[in-house]
């Protein structure tokens, strides 16, 4: 895009620049000083516009830039830097949502399951007992019984646990819309990225005819490497990266390692 | 034996309070950074520590450099959960005086082996 911009502007530059100078030529061989001091005039002039065409258009861009950074258009599909956040806040709110009412669920559900299975441990003594000849007649009726409250029980408890299972399952739902608003930031990104790339181009022109050219900011301000901080990074996406160990496997070789 | 557990994220800070209940903790209370933690460690009779590391405010090591250099906390014995997994930040906690390392995502029986190897050496 930018580049079409630029390659229009940039060869009528050239090329009056080039006719300028043959006619400056000319004139000096000419002998006129009059007349080479008004081509140099020219020359400057011919410099100046381009120079304020190019600063101007940086200008607009840079200005049409954060316009839609902020506030969203067609190309960024209501996408704006500002909401980006917002987005991603909703992102935050909806997974911590899903992990909450999961583990609402499992804890939930964690009760019923031990009630089932303390009550067949029980019944199971009970029943031991029996096919022994154990029991008396009036703890035979009381297990009689109690299967009886143990079958209810069992079914109400696993009614109970499978409603739990199937919300745990929905509650999933979170992956699907959180992965649309992600994907949506993610294009947000290289748009802007796109742009920013533009905008170098456009500011490269602008060095180009004014002649400037910028030191390397790494080489500057680089200070001798000092103490390399250690600092919290968040989760290694990359584990081949170096220096990057691969699981608790690793973190157990490097302790032991150090003594540990 | 009381625990604190921090980490900035509510859901973290409830599936370790959930495994440790598993394991037969049940007195534990949280703090969400180490600003908050460090009084609480303080002015109360903790047993164990279980912080993340990636914390606004204060950040899980410097939490724990605190406590080391305080005469009252400098024994208390310190788990790190933490997401964070490059070799010169595993090497700093321990130089920092860090009793286990668990990197996220974790199991419970990682979590388990940890917490009973403190106390095997604590208590040995």
């Amino acid at each position: 895009m930018a580049e079409l911009k630029l390659d229009s502007q940039a060869p009528s530059f050239q090329q009056e620049m080039k006719a300028l100078a043959e006619d400056l030529l000319t004139k000096i061989e000419g002998g006129d000083l009059g007349k080479v001091v008004g081509v140099v005039n020219n020359i400057n002039e011919v410099r100046d516009r381009t120079l304020y065409d190019e600063i101007g258009k940086l200008t607009r861009a840079l200005h049409e830039a954060i316009k839609e950074m902020t506030s969203g258009d067609e190309l960024s599909e209501d996408t704006g830097m500002g909401q980006a956040s917002d987005k991603l806040a909703y992102v935050i709110k909806m997974t911590d949502k899903a992990a909450n009412r999961t583990m609402d669920l499992v804890e939930e559900g964690m009760p019923l399951n031990s009630e089932n299975l303390n009550g067949a441990k029980e019944i199971q003594e009970q029943w031991q007992r029996f096919l022994r000849k154990e029991l008396k007649p009036n703890e035979f009726r009381d297990l009689t019984k109690q299967i009886d409250r143990y079958l209810t029980q069992t079914q109400v408890n696993s009614n109970k646990i499978s409603t739990h299972l199937s919300d745990i399952l929905m509650a999933q739902d979170f992956q699907d819309l959180t992965g649309q608003v992600i994907n949506r930031v993610t294009k947000l990104v290289a748009e802007v990225e796109a742009r920013l790339v533009d905008l170098v181009a456009m500011a490269g022109e602008v060095d180009r005819i004014t002649g400037i050219s910028h030191a390397d900011p790494h080489h500057i301000d680089t200070p001798q490497e000092d103490d390399k901080k250690i600092i919290a990074e968040g989760p290694q996406i990359d584990t081949s990266l170096d220096g990057v160990i691969d699981g608790q496997d690793d973190v157990d070789d490097l302790l032991s390692s150090l003594g540990f | 034996m009381k625990i604190l557990v921090v980490d900035d994220f509510s859901t973290m800070r409830r599936i370790v309070k959930n495994l440790l209940r598993d394991l037969g903790f049940t007195n534990t209370q949280e703090a969400d950074d180490g600003l908050t933690a460090l009084p609480m460690l303080q002015n109360g009779d903790f047993d164990f520590l279980v912080t993340d590391w990636n914390m606004p405010g204060m950040t899980g090591l410097d939490l724990l450099k605190h406590v080391r250099a305080d005469d009252k906390l400098k024994t208390l014995p310190v788990l790190m959960v933490t997401a964070e997994a490059k070799r010169d930040q595993i090497v700093a906690a321990a130089q920092a005086g860090v009793n286990g390392y668990v990197v996220k995502p974790f199991t419970a029986a990682v979590l388990k082996e940890k917490i009973d190897k403190i106390f095997e050496r604590v208590d040995g």
